[in-house]
């Protein structure tokens, strides 16, 4: 947050850092599920793994209503405009994580109706690579996120602040 | 490449008389025991119907139409039609040759229903056309693509971009309907991403007030083309391919493939690993049915039986993992047998989930099977009779729902199903309750199955010693020089499957699971023909929703089980 004058100050930089704990913590996901992966994003958020341990247990379906698309499974694409379409819609601030092989670079699928990654079209925070990925994968992908978002490192951050100068602001 | 049939066809066949005009050109039998008939084109829809009507043959099922592309040929593609009689267990299949400048062929729409969705993925993939069929447009590929996909001379990576502007919506809802009230009425669009059309399906509706006046189901959202990708694989590479067409039992498509393989190779594989595929895939298929139930009954509303039965499936996770390295998608058939053997606590770990899994399985059927919201919620919901399920091409636990006991262990046992003592759980009023019932029940046969064969699994190797199929152990392939030119031939050429054709059929957890492979001799799959079962099901799925409510589409849908991965390919 900066003022008027376009300087920072002390009070302001702890209310980003404030915001951060907070939104890392109280992540809410949009699973994103189309393929294989989303049958292990359900294994996530079982009571096995239970996603509930890193406070992103609140899945929803509404764009509206989350703030981490979690992209699990193949985008073809007829699919695409769909993806970008539900991504538009989700609230700002909005983190992306791309679950699996086929959602980061089209997995073995180098084929001609699908998507050779969805970075094509939407901003990517984190890649879990796997076919599918393990349960443990995708909460590594998510604690990593996490780190992220409280560094402020996430793309959404970036696209905000194009040149975080945190020296300064910190200062 | 010229692929010709190697079937032995006889100028006098015992169906010869059958077909006294010139419609049939050649009839034999391929070393399945299927009938293979070569027919003009000018007579197709005759024999068809022929095929359907005589007493004998009455092939009330048409379980696969598909293309293949020979372009060195005159007549460049073959279209390839798959049918049965459900009674008897013949098998048929019928080909006609067609033009590439004159690519037409009668539609099969008015013979079996079954043929509507069949004949678009052949015009899509192909660009046959199929006159007089009621709704002949793309189907696997989105709105902005050009060409036909499948043709040897399509480039596999081409891709063409879909904007949101072209998405289709189909002519009939873009017109303005005033009922009688002058009320307007409403279009639904459901899906592709929806919580309850679990990913990758979507429905447009036509609602009057909730009800539903007509739908229509558009899908190729998961169109990965595996088909296309096979033929640019060698054979065991396509193994991991056909693991994610059902992935809720990746097993059984696995198996189901490297069976049709070993089928055209003339082997099969050593007991043991006979022994262990059965009952990895009986676990699959209650891995199967217990996502399918699960996510069912979330969408009805009632959550914690998703949970218990995912405990299940993470159970079953952990066997497969220890056996293949992979929990979901497992890879772990291979043509001849296993990529390796079981672990050294297999039958310690299969004992211990047979005493795990009943008691959740139980639990649900308390919670569930009398339970008064769920019953006013299915009963009735949903029903087609066991005449108009076969001719949608039905199988599975959804057609034995509507009555008919057929399930492909019993009526053409492969790897030794027969030794198993089992029941054909069947039901009788087909709606939504029943396919509930029925596939509870299946999972307490598939338990059943296990338990026999966990007592009787045989010592010895889990894959053949072919070596024309199998790689040498590697110790040989160091020590001995034939060993090690095994080794090289089969890494550098690949399997050779002789050339000709054939069709194998399993029991998927949803139904017939078919391979329709075409070999021209050479390292790599010429054709690779999936017929999935959920193709069969899903294309009645719209007729079935007219006149019904919103919820009632949900809660139909769910009972379906249709896993895209497999619908799409
Ligand atoms: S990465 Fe693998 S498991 Fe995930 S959707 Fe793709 S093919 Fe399926």
């Amino acid at each position: 947050m900066r003022q008027p004058d376009g300087s920072s100050s002390m009070l302001t930089t702890r209310v980003d850092a404030m915001l951060g704990w907070v939104r890392k913590n109280s992540l809410w996901p949009l699973p994103f599920g189309t393929a294989c992966c989303a049958i292990e994003f359900m294994s996530v958020v079982s009571a096995h793994y239970d996603l509930a341990r890193f406070g992103a247990e609140v899945v929803r379906f509404s764009p509206r209503q989350a703030d981490l698309m979690i992209v699990a499974g193949t985008i073809t694409d007829k699919m695409a405009p769909a993806v970008k379409r539900i991504y538009d819609q989700m609230a700002e601030p909005k983190y992306v994580i791309s679950m699996g092989a086929c959602a980061c670079t089209g997995g073995f699928y180098r084929a001609y109706h699908v998507v050779q990654g969805v970075d094509e079209f939407i901003p990517v925070d984190v890649y879990v690579p796997g076919c599918p990925p393990t349960p443990e994968a995708l909460m590594h992908g998510i604690i990593k996120l996490q780190e992220m978002i409280q560094n402020g490192e996430t793309k959404y951050d970036r696209l905000k602040h194009p040149e975080p100068d945190r020296t300064a602001s910190a200062g | 490449m010229t692929v010709s049939s190697t079937q032995s066809l006889t100028e006098r066949h015992p169906l010869a008389d059958a077909f006294p005009g010139d419609g049939v050109e050649t009839i034999g039998n391929d070393a399945d025991g299927h009938t293979v008939l070569a027919v003009d084109r000018s007579h197709l829809l005759e024999i068809l119907r022929q095929l359907r009507d005589d007493d004998r043959f009455r092939c009330d099922f048409l379980s696969d139409i598909c293309g293949v592309d020979y372009p060195d040929r005159q007549q460049r593609f073959d279209v390839v039609y798959h049918l049965a009689n459900l009674d008897s267990g013949e098998r048929y299949r019928v080909k006609v040759a067609v033009d590439e400048d004159d690519a037409v062929l009668p539609s099969a729409y008015g013979v079996w229903k079954a043929a509507d969705w069949f004949e678009r993925e052949v015009w899509d993939m192909f660009g046959v056309r199929f006159e007089g069929h009621p709704n002949l447009k793309r189907i696997l590929t989105h709105e902005a693509f050009h060409g036909h996909p499948l043709r040897k001379d399509y480039d596999p990576g081409q891709r063409w971009l879909l904007t949101e502007k072209d998405i289709m919506t189909p002519e009939w809802a873009r017109e303005e309907q005033l009922d009688d009230q002058h009320m307007e009425s409403q279009v639904l669009n459901l899906g592709p991403s929806h919580p309850a059309t679990h990913g990758t399906l979507r429905t447009v509706l036509r609602l009057e007030g909730e009800n539903i006046v007509k739908a229509e189901s558009e899908i190729g959202y998961l169109h990965r083309c595996f088909e296309k990708m096979s033929e640019t694989h060698g054979w065991q590479q396509v193994i991991p391919y056909t693991d994610r067409l059902n992935y809720c039992s990746s097993m059984i498509n696995g198996v189901g493939y490297a069976l049709a393989v070993e089928n055209m190779l003339g082997i099969e594989a050593p007991p043991r690993a006979q022994v262990v595929r059965v009952i990895l895939s009986e676990l699959s298929r209650i891995m199967d049915h217990a996502v399918c139930l699960g996510a069912n009954l979330v969408d009805l509303g009632a959550l914690t039986n998703f949970w218990y039965f995912f405990q299940i499936r993470e159970e079953i996770y952990g066997l497969l993992e220890s056996c293949a390295g992979g929990r979901l998608t497992v890879s772990y058939a291979r043509i001849g047998g296993l990529a390796h053997d079981v672990p050294a606590d297999f039958e310690e770990q299969v004992r211990r989930l047979l005493d795990y899994i009943p008691p959740f399985v139980a639990d649900v059927d308390k919670l569930i099977t009398r339970n008064r919201i769920f019953r006013d919620r299915t009963e009735g919901i949903g029903v087609l009779s066991p005449e108009e399920a076969v001719a949608w091409g039905w199988t599975g636990p959804c057609l034995r729902a509507c009555g008919v006991p057929y399930d492909v262990r019993k009526a053409h046992p492969y790897m030794g199903y027969e030794q198993y003592e089992f029941d054909v759980p069947v039901a009788t009023t087909g709606d939504t309750y029943a396919r509930y019932l029925v596939r509870m029940e299946e999972i307490r046969q598939s338990l059943r199955i296990i338990r026999q064969a966990i007592d009787n699994l045989p010592g010895g190797p889990v894959i053949t010693d072919d070596h024309h199929v199998a790689l040498p152990p590697k110790e040989k392939v160091y020590t001995e020089m034939e060993s090690l030119i095994w080794h090289f031939k089969l890494i550098f050429e690949g399997i050779k499957v002789p050339p000709g054709d054939a069709y194998h059929f399993t029991e998927g957890a949803n139904g017939e699971l078919g391979y329709y492979i075409v070999s021209d001799g050479s390292g790599t799959p010429y054709r690779i023909k999936v017929r999935p079962p959920c193709f069969a099901l899903y294309q009645a799925y719209p007729h079935i929703l007219e006149g019904l409510l919103v919820p009632d589409a949900i809660a139909i849908l769910g009972s379906l089980n249709i896993i895209a991965g497999e619908l799409d390919r």
